[in-house]
C-alpha cells in the first residue's frame, strides 16, 4: 500500500535532476550516518569471514555492489509486477542469479581468488544488506533511485571490509595486497589478526568511532 | 478484466514460472559460455601445483599463465602407472585423482609427473606424484615432489576443500609447506612410510627426516595429511623402487 503512495508523490516531481540533493544523499547517508554494517549491522558475517587480505576484500567488494546494484535495478524495475505474495522468494530468485553469474565469472577469470573467497561468493545471497535493500528501498523507488541506493550501500560496506582488511593484512601477515611492507626481521606477523576473532574486535572499534563521532544511539 | 489481478493464483503461478524459465535460461548461458574458461583455469592451476612442488615454492614469481604452460610443456613429462608401478596406457588428461580416489587402492591408475631441471629438461629433478585424501571437513589433496633418488622430498603443495581458515587451511601456507623440504621417505617391506606432521608447533625437527614441525590447532587436518602420504606413497612404492639409485 505504502509503496502507492510513495510514486504518486514522485510522478509530479518529475523533472527532479538526476543528481539531486536527494539523490546525492542517497549515496553518502549509507556511507555513514545510515551506514549498513555500522548501523544497520547487516552483513556482518561476510565482514569478519573474507576480511583476512586485501585483494579477495577488494573483489568481494565489487561482487556485492555489482549484486546489490543490479538486484535493485531489476527489482525496482519489476516491483509493478512483483505479486505481494511471492515477494521474496521473486527478490531471492534475481539475487541468486545474479550471484551464481558473478561466482561462475570469478571461476573463469579469477580463479585463484575465488576459490580463497570458497562459499562466501555464494553467500553474497544471504547478505542481509542485498535483501535489506530490495525490500526497504527496490520495492518502492524507481530504478534510477534504486540504482544509487544500491550503490550508496555497497560502497558503505565496501569502505568498511576494506578498513578492516587493510588492518588484518597489515598486522596478520605484514602485507599489503600480498606485498611485504612491514619487514620480517623485526616485525612478527601477530597470527591473531589472521583470525575471524580479530575482524570482530576491529569491527567493534570502528563501530564505536562512527557510532562516537555522529552520536549514534540504538533506541 | 480491466485490470490484471495481482493476487489472484494463476497470476502468482504464471509469474513464478515465467521468473524461472528466464533466470534459468540466463544462467544456462552463463555457465555454457564460460565452461572452456573455467577448465583452462584449473589446468593452469594444476600445472602451477605440479611446477611449484617440482621446481621450488618460488619457481613460478612473477610468470603470467601462458608462460606457466610454456614452462610445463617443456619440463613435464607424464607417466601413468598401476598401483604396482608398471607403466599403463591412459589419457593424463581425463584422468582425474578424485575420481580414482574412488576406487579400491589396487585398481587406481595414478598419474606421475617427471619434472625436468629447467635449463635441462631431459635430466630428472623431481617425481611429482599426486595424493588424495581426507581433512577435518573435506577432501584435501597434495602435490609431492620427490627427489631424483626417489627417496627425499624435494617440495610439496596442499590444496583442500573446506578445512578451516588460519588452522587447517594452513596447509596451502608455504611456510607449513616448506616444512616438508629434505624430509625422508622411510622404505620397508609393503609400505613406504611418510614423513610426519607431529603433535604441536615450533619444534625443531632439522635432525629427524621422518618428523615435520606440526600446525597447532590443527590435529585432524594434520592427521588427515599424514595419513593420506603413508597411503600414497605405499601405492607409489613399487614405481619410486625402480628409480632408486
Amino acid at each position: 500500500m505504502s509503496t502507492e503512495v510513495i510514486e504518486k508523490v514522485e510522478v509530479k516531481k518529475e523533472t527532479e535532476a538526476l543528481f539531486s540533493k536527494k539523490r546525492k544523499s542517497l549515496v553518502s547517508n549509507p556511507m555513514d550516518s545510515d551506514n549498513p554494517i555500522t548501523i544497520q549491522v547487516l552483513g556482518i558475517c561476510s565482514a569478519l569471514a573474507v576480511t583476512i587480505a586485501l585483494q579477495g576484500t577488494l573483489i568481494m567488494a565489487f561482487a556485492v555492489m555489482f549484486v546489490v546494484m543490479m538486484a535493485n535495478v531489476v527489482i525496482s524495475a519489476l516491483r509493478n509486477t512483483i505479486p505481494n505474495r511471492i515477494r521474496i522468494i521473486v527478490q531471492l530468485v534475481v539475487v541468486a542469479t545474479l550471484v551464481a553469474t558473478v561466482d561462475q565469472t570469478l571461476r573463469a577469470f579469477a580463479y585463484e581468488q575465488s576459490k580463497a573467497l570458497s562459499v562466501f561468493v555464494g553467500l553474497i545471497i544471504t547478505n542481509c544488506i542485498v535483501m535489506g535493500r530490495l525490500e526497504a528501498f527496490a520495492m518502492g523507488n524507481k530504478p534510477w533511485d534504486s540504482l544509487l541506493d544500491g550503490f550508496g550501500n555497497s560502497l558503505g560496506y565496501a569502505w568498511i571490509i576494506i578498513a578492516i582488511a587493510f588492518v588484518r593484512e597489515l598486522l596478520g601477515a605484514g602485507k599489503l595486497f600480498g606485498f611485504q611492507v612491514l619487514d620480517k626481521a623485526w616485525y612478527t606477523a601477530n597470527g591473531f589478526f589472521a583470525t575471524p576473532a580479530a575482524a570482530c574486535i576491529i569491527l567493534g572499534v570502528i563501530i564505536w568511532i562512527l557510532r562516537a563521532r555522529s552520536g549514534y544511539v540504538e533506541d | 478484466m480491466s485490470k490484471l489481478n495481482r493476487n489472484s493464483n494463476g497470476y502468482i503461478f504464471g509469474y513464478a514460472i515465467l521468473l524461472t524459465l528466464v533466470c534459468g535460461t540466463l544462467l544456462a548461458f552463463v555457465s555454457e559460455g564460460l565452461k572452456e574458461k573455467q577448465k583452462a583455469a584449473m589446468l593452469v592451476e594444476k600445472q602451477k601445483f605440479i611446477l611449484r612442488a617440482g621446481l621450488g615454492s618460488n619457481s613460478l614469481n612473477g610468470m603470467t599463465d601462458p608462460k606457466i604452460t610454456e614452462l610445463y610443456d617443456q619440463v613435464v613429462k607424464v607417466e601413468t602407472i598401476n598401483s604396482k608401478g608398471e607403466s599403463v596406457e591412459a589419457d593424463e588428461a581425463k584422468l582425474s585423482i578424485f575420481k580414482e580416489y574412488k576406487k579400491p587402492a589396487a585398481d587406481r591408475i595414478l598419474p606421475v609427473y617427471v619434472v625436468g631441471k629447467k635449463d635441462n629438461p631431459s635430466e630428472v629433478e623431481s617425481y611429482v606424484l599426486p595424493t588424495y585424501g581426507n581433512g577435518l571437513w573435506d577432501n584435501i589433496w597434495a602435490y609431492v615432489a620427490i627427489d631424483g633418488d626417489a627417496e627425499t622430498i624435494e617440495g610439496i603443495v596442499f590444496d583442500h576443500k573446506g578445512e578451516t581458515p588460519g588452522l587447517g587451511a594452513r596447509i596451502t601456507d608455504a611456510e607449513v609447506q616448506e616444512r616438508f623440504k629434505g624430509k625422508k621417505l622411510a622404505f620397508e617391506a609393503s609400505s613406504i612410510n611418510a614423513p610426519d606432521f607431529q603433535k604441536g608447533e615450533g619444534n625443531n625437527f632439522d635432525e629427524e627426516p621422518q618428523k615435520v614441525d606440526g600446525m597447532s590447532g590443527a590435529t585432524i587436518t594434520g592427521t588427515g595429511v599424514n595419513a593420506m602420504l603413508d597411503a600414497y606413497m605405499t601405492l607409489y612404492q613399487s614405481y619410486l623402487v625402480t628409480k632408486k639409485k
